[in-house]
Order: structure tokens, then sequence, then C-alpha cells
């Protein structure tokens, strides 16, 4: 019964939808404000639709409804009830509708956020949310339905994929969904602010605190997949340029270019029709990547639950809407007229700049990614574009970026000071210099390029350190003014410090790891050691047992330095019967930020067990560089969300640090 | 007790053999396969890297563990061993197996448009801005000409008094 209400719910979602998407439109026309008012109420009601449409599907998971078809399928009775509800996405139709309900919940909340913008704007907004989330209920209901029942039902369930019984599970994919459909949102925006005919700094503003926000989430999403792929895979890689990681990487990377260029916008009144098409580009790649993903046409290693049938009908929802905004796009952005002017050498020419890269880049990793299947349909001939082509190109392309990012923060809008800028980041070239001359010398001048790498990683570090240091005060301001100043900067400085710091740190982790990792590739009998990086890792045995539905083999280790015991660590292979399949559980023993990591493989007849273990140096950098990432994000939301609701009060912070320049100049 | 062990030994034999029937070995590379030399093996190990395991989704066949992936790894330690170049050996492969083999494609191949993609969007974007620039200059300029015409005699009079501080003159009610 709970099964088929929510079913009944999706459909009445559906509908409601359907009303939202067409009343609000024909109150805009005929100026009829309470219909264009009935679009907030409706989005709430939709988004309550899903949400317990989606408990019910998760009901069925955890007390294991076999007559569901969903659950026969996916799911296992003695799966632990985390993976249970977890397991709700891990397949096509649950991940779907988690993608619909994600959609609903950013309508509903500009819905109860929005309440200070303009009616018609908000009402239009609302309209093309309802457009996406009709279209994919539909999708949802007609082509892949999570409630179809099964009869007769199923004695047992065919259990998740044990790849996926893990807590990556639950951090990552709600977490990229959140990003990739946070900037629906955006997209929204641009089209409504297109149809009204209205592009101004206050649609930068509008756009920007949603642009962040799913940012932050896609950060996330990205990092964590990146480490789940990391250590539940045993190959000791964090990123394999799949056409999966490609369709999350690049709404990453246009949506960083639209944080940027919104910025140009909310600040300066310029870049508006290249901030509306980078709205409109950013979640064209989110609904290219669930495409992507979801139709399985690209093979690749992610493809867990894909079915080609359905990739037509989604390549018609992608069709659709990223050709209806194109359009609308070319109809309207002629009539958009730029305000804001500047030099060649000023903040918006360095974020124009960063925007270039950025978007190269991705329009890289979208050709790198789709070229093969075009050239196919063309011609017949396969060819393979991997790894290799998307280090070397995203690389060439990075190096510039990487290079002008200290700048960006340094440079005045309208007019900047290059010179100036360049003579503030002495610190930062100086401890690029240093680090570069360490590396080479710990590594007795080996590695020239790694060495390089790692100079360039300080250089974005230390320039974004740079930023905070200098508008804390000059050469002579004591530390305690220095401090307080500091305390008083607005958060969005700190935002950005962090966030450039992340891509710098993020550079250091990948460098160290590509320049530096040491590899054992060897049978171990228990008993037997290997010498790796300074340290003895010994193997000392193995365990076998049962645990709730998979059986385990433990391996154990102890990692000693010179007899001293530094730490055990444990890694081990699992075997799960209800599928037939196993996986590897790798050990992993952290040193600071580098890690030793051990992927166990067979056992052979004298007892001994095939192993490979790696030291990575400073591995853990390339996540934390994304969690400093995400720290800037939301220091930048809590910064704005301080000047919209300050109240009289506290009107004193912000005009300190508006003197803050004045100060520092005189001071300097 | 002897019983207990022996059951619990044949449980564990059991897991192990099971393991060992059903499931394809899990590490990629095998010890059996790493060359004396370190240097070549490292040379190996780089080409590995380069080339796709033909069976796999998206896998180098230095991380696949299919059957496919190990020949092609033995293939070209042997070249190496036989004193091959690493183009040598690219180039059997390619022979063998087409282009499809070489995770990063040729430059001069049906690949050349994707090679050339991002210094093409660069150069565009650059001579966009270029112009664009300059057309934003050309509309400023005239602009600002047209607004400060030159001034004619009696205005120039009427300047000339104004800096001395002698303009004691009503503006004209016409030009308010």
């Amino acid at each position: 019964m709970i099964i088929e209400c929510g079913h009944f719910l999706l459909i009445l979602a559906l509908a409601v939808s359907l009303y939202q998407a067409v009343v609000p439109l024909i109150g805009w026309f005929c100026g009829d404000i309470i219909a264009m008012r009935s679009a907030r109420f409706t989005a709430i009601m939709v988004f309550a639709l899903v949400a317990l449409s989606y408990a019910a599907l998760t009901y069925a998971y955890v007390i294991s409804d076999f007559s569901v078809m969903n659950v026969a399928q996916n799911s296992h009775s003695e799966k632990p009830l985390f993976f249970k509800i977890t397991g709700v996405w891990g397949n096509h139709e649950g991940s779907m509708l988690l993608w619909v309900l994600i959609l609903t919940f950013f309508s509903a909340l500009v819905a109860v956020f929005g309440k200070n913008l303009p009616l018609n704007l908000a009402a239009l907004v609302l309209v093309c949310q309802s457009f996406i989330a009709g279209a994919f209920l539909a999708f949802i209901l007609f082509t892949s339905n999570p409630f179809a029942r099964l009869l007769p039902p199923a004695l047992q369930g065919r259990d998740l994929n044990p790849v996926l019984q893990d807590v990556g599970l639950a951090l990552h994919p709600p977490m990229l969904y959140l990003g990739y459909v946070g900037f629906s949102v955006c997209f929204s925006f641009a089209i409504a602010a297109l149809l009204c005919g209205r592009v101004d700094a206050a649609f930068g503003r509008w756009v920007r605190p949603w642009a962040l926000l799913s940012w932050f989430c896609l950060t996330w999403g990205i990092t964590a997949g990146s480490y789940w792929a990391y250590y539940e895979l045993g190959w000791g890689g964090y990123w394999f340029w799949d056409p999966v990681e490609n369709a999350s990487l690049m709404p990453w990377l246009s949506g960083t270019a639209l944080l940027h260029s919104a910025l140009v916008l909310e600040k300066r009144s310029a870049l508006k029709i290249w901030t509306v098409l980078l709205a409109i580009i950013t979640f064209s790649f989110s609904l290219l990547g669930t495409f992507l993903v979801r139709s399985g046409i690209l093979t690749s290693v992610h493809s867990f639950a894909t079915d080609p049938a359905r990739g037509l009908a989604i390549l018609a929802i992608l069709g659709f809407f990223i050709g209806c905004a194109l359009l609308l796009f070319a109809f309207r952005a002629p009539a958009i007229k730029n305000s804001g002017l500047f030099r060649p050498v000023s903040r918006e020419s360095a974020l124009i700049l960063n925007n270039l890269f950025l978007m190269a880049a991705a329009a890289t990793v979208l050709a790198g990614t789709l070229y093969p299947l075009l050239v196919e349909s063309l011609t017949g001939e396969k060819i393979s574009v991997g790894a290799p082509f998307f280090n070397l190109t995203i690389g060439a392309l990075f190096l510039p970026l990487l290079l002008i990012v200290p700048f960006g923060p340094l440079l005045g809008w309208k007019r900047g000071d290059i010179a100036a800028a360049a003579e503030r980041l002495w610190l930062a070239f100086a401890a690029a210099i240093a680090a570069f001359a360490l590396t080479l010398y710990l590594d007795h001048g080996k590695a020239v390029l790694a060495a390089a790498g790692i100079g360039l990683a300080f250089w974005a570090i230390f320039g974004a350190l740079t930023d905070l240091i200098s508008k804390s005060g000059g050469w002579k301001t004591p530390l305690s003014a220095r401090a307080r100043r500091l305390k008083n900067l607005p958060a969005a400085f700190w935002g950005t410090a962090f966030a450039h710091m992340g891509l710098g740190v993020s550079l250091f982790g990948i460098i160290a790891v590509a320049g530096f990792e040491q590899e054992y590739i060897g049978n171990l009998a228990p008993g037997q050691a290997v010498d790796l990086a300074g340290n003895k890792v010994v193997f000392d045995g193995y365990k076998s047992e049962n645990r709730d539905n998979f059986q385990e083999n433990r391996l154990y280790f102890t990692i000693k330095h010179q007899g001293k015991i530094l730490g055990q660590v444990t890694a081990s292979r699992r075997f799960f019967p209800s599928q037939n399949a196993q996986t590897t559980e790798t050990g992993l023993f952290n040193r600071g930020f580098s890690q030793y990591y051990i992927a166990p493989g067979d056992y052979n007849k004298d007892g001994s067990a095939v192993l490979h273990i790696w030291w990575k140096p400073n591995v853990l950098c390339i996540w934390l560089g994304g969690l400093l990432m995400m720290t800037g994000a939301v220091l930048s939301l809590a910064d704005r969300r301080r000047q919209r609701g300050a109240p009289a009060g506290k009107k004193v912070k912000p005009a300190a640090g508006a003197n803050l320049p004045e100060r520092v100049a005189r001071e300097a | 007790m002897a019983i207990k062990i022996i059951a619990a030994g044949f449980r564990l034999c059991w897991a192990m053999l099971m393991i060992a029937a059903l499931v394809l070995p899990a590490a990629a590379v095998q010890p059996d396969e790493i060359l004396p030399d370190p240097r070549l093996e490292s040379r190996a190990r780089a080409l590995s890297a380069q080339l796709r395991c033909l069976v796999c989704r998206n896998e180098t066949i230095d991380d696949s563990n299919a059957p496919l992936a190990r020949d092609l790894r033995l293939i070209v330690r042997e070249h190496l061993q036989a004193g091959d170049t690493d183009q040598q050996i690219l180039d059997f492969m390619v022979a063998r197996y087409g282009t499809y083999i070489l995770l990063k494609p040729p430059f001069w191949s049906s690949a050349v448009f994707l090679w050339l993609l991002p210094l093409i969007i660069l150069l565009l974007a650059a001579l966009y801005l270029f112009y664009a620039a300059r057309a934003a200059k050309k509309r400023a300029q005239p602009a600002t000409a047209k607004a400060l015409p030159a001034l004619t005699a009696a205005e120039e009079a009427r300047l000339a008094d104004i800096l001395a501080g002698s303009d004691e003159r009503q503006p004209p009610a016409g030009k308010k």
C-alpha cells in the first residue's frame, strides 16, 4: 500500500509541476499576479510530494520488500541498514528519483528564500525549474519507474554491487547531484532574466549565492568520489579521466568560471552576456553528465546501472532544454548592453583570462570525452582518448591559469597596476624558488619537472596568502593591529584566499605523488617484510572471518622504523556470495599527509600473498585542497548573508573594512 | 577440540578456494612479470600506462587485471628485453591492434582537431578580445569628440574671462 502511495504521490508531483510550469507562465503573459504567486506555493508542494514518494521507496528498501522490482534487483535482506538506505540511489531508478528530489528541493529553496526577488522574475525562475522537474518526473514515471511491482515477489534480492557498499556511496552521489542540480537554479535565473530582458548587477547578486552553493556541493562530491575511487578500487589512482569523471569535471570547470564572472557582473556590471551564457552552459554540462552516466553511451568503469534505451529519452530532454535556452539566448542577448568599462590590465581582465582558460579546459574535456564517439560514427575508426591526453592538455591549460591566479585579487577593479602586484608577490616568488630548490636538493637534482611543479604549487599557496598579508597592513604594522584587521576583513576575502590556496595545495599533492611515489610489487609470506620509503612494512599474517553479508580475509601489517613500531594497518579482501563478487579494502597508513597504501592480491600455493604496496608522499594534500576550496565557498556564502541581512548596529564592521585600503596605503 | 580446529581449517580453505576459483587477480601487475632490470621495468610501466586494455571499459593494461592485459604487459616486456625502443614497441602495438590501443592518440591522425582544439579556442578568444577592445576604444573616442566640439570665439573669450575671475555676466536664459 505504501508503495502504491509513493507511486501515486510521484504522479501527483508530475501533475502539480505541470501546473506550476503552465499557470504562472500564463500569469506572466497576462500580468496576473495571483497566478504568478501560485508558483511559490506549488514549488514547495512538489518538493513535499517528491520527498514523500522518496520516503516510500526508502521504506521499501528498509523492510526489504522484494515485491518491488527495484528493491529485488538492488537490495538484499542481509545488507546492513545503512547500505539499505544508501542503496536507494545506488541504481538507475533510485538515483533519478534522488535527482528530481534535489531539483525540487532547490525550487523550494528559491520559493522560500527568494522573497526579495521581483515577482515576475521569481515566477519565471520557478516555471523554468518546474519544466525541468516535469520532464524528469515524466522520464521516471514512463521509462524507469522505481515503484514497479514484481509478480510473483522474489524470495531474496540480488543485492547491491559490492563496490558500492561503502560510506562513499552516502557521501559521493548525493553531494554530486546537489552540485549538478544546484546549477539548474542559475540556469533558470538566466532564462528568467532573458525573458524579462533584464540582466544587470542584481542578476549577478542573485545568481552568485546559488552558484557558490552548487559549486560547494560539486567540489565535495568530486573530492569525496576521488578519495573513494582511490581507496576502493585498489589501483592507487585517484583520477582516471573516465568519461563519468569528466562528466562531473565539466560543470565544475564552467561553474568555477561562472562564480568568477558573476562576481564581475555583480561588482562592475560587465560581462553580462557572458555570465548568462555561462549559467546556461554550466547546467547544460550537468544535463550532459546525467545523460552520459545514465545512458551508458560511453563505456566506462562507472557504468554500473545503465540502459541504452533510456538514453534516447534523456537525450531528448537534454536537446530540448539546451536548444531552447541557446535559442532564447541568441534572440535576446544582442539587446543586453554592457556598461562597465575597464582597462586591459585590471581585475576584470584577470577574471576574463581565468574564464578563458577554465572554459578552454572544459571544452577540451568535453571534446576528449565525445571525440571517440564522433570519429567512430563518422569514419568507423575506433580511437581512444585517455589519461595521457588529458594530463598533457589540461596540464598545459592549467599552467598559465595557476601562474596568474595570485595576481587576480591583487589587481584593482577598472584599472590595475601589474608592477605593484608583482612587487607585493615577492614572498610568493621567494617561496616558490625555495620550494623548487629544496625539492631539487632533496632529490639530488633528478626530478626537475616535479620540482618546478612543486614550486608552482607554493607560488599559488603563498600568492593566496599574500593577498591577506598585504590587506592586514604594511611593513611596520604591529602584529596586534594585523590580527585585528584580519579579523575584521570581510569573509569573502578569506574565501578567495582559502579557495586559491586549495588549488595550490591540491597541485602540491598531485605533483608529489606523480613525482616521488614509491612502489613495491611482490610476494610476501607471513613474517616477511619489505623496505619502502625508509620504513619497514612487515606482513604479520592473515585471518578469515564471516561478516554480515560477506566473507572477509584480513591481512595484518606492522609499519616499523628501525625496530620501533610506528603502527599497524589492516587490508582485506571481501567476498560477497550474493553477487559472487569480490572487493579489495586497501590498507591505508597515514604518516602526516603521506600514506602507505597496501592493496592485497592473490595467495600463492606456498602461503605467501601477492602484495602491491605504495608509498604516496603528501597524497592527502590532493583532497585537503578540495576541502580548502569548499571552506572558501562557505566563507564567501557567509559573507554575503552578513552583507544582506546586516542589522543596523553592526554596520560599523563593513565600514572599517571599506576604509582599510586607504589606511594601508597611508602606512605603506 | 581437534574436530573444531579441523572444521575451522576446512572453512578457511573452502573460503580461500572460493576466492581463488571465482575471482580474477585483484592486483594488476604480478610479481612474476617484473623485469630484473629496474630501468627496463620502469620503462615497461610507463609504456603500459599508455596502452589501453582492449577488452576493458576504460583501463590501462597497467591497471587492468584481465588476462589479455597481462599478455600485453608480457609482450611489452619481451620487446624491451629484446632491446626495442619505446616508439618501436608502440608502433608494434598499433600495427597489431590499431590506434585504438593508444590512450594518447597520435597528433597526425583523425585526432588532429582534438589536439588543436585548445589552441584554436585560445586563438579565437584572443582575436575576439583584441577586436572587442579595439571596437570599444573606437566607440569611446568619437563619442568624446562629438560631445566636445571646438569652442567658438565668443566661448573662448568667456572662458578666458572666467579663468581670470572677472566673469559677472549671467548665463543666457536659453542655455539653462
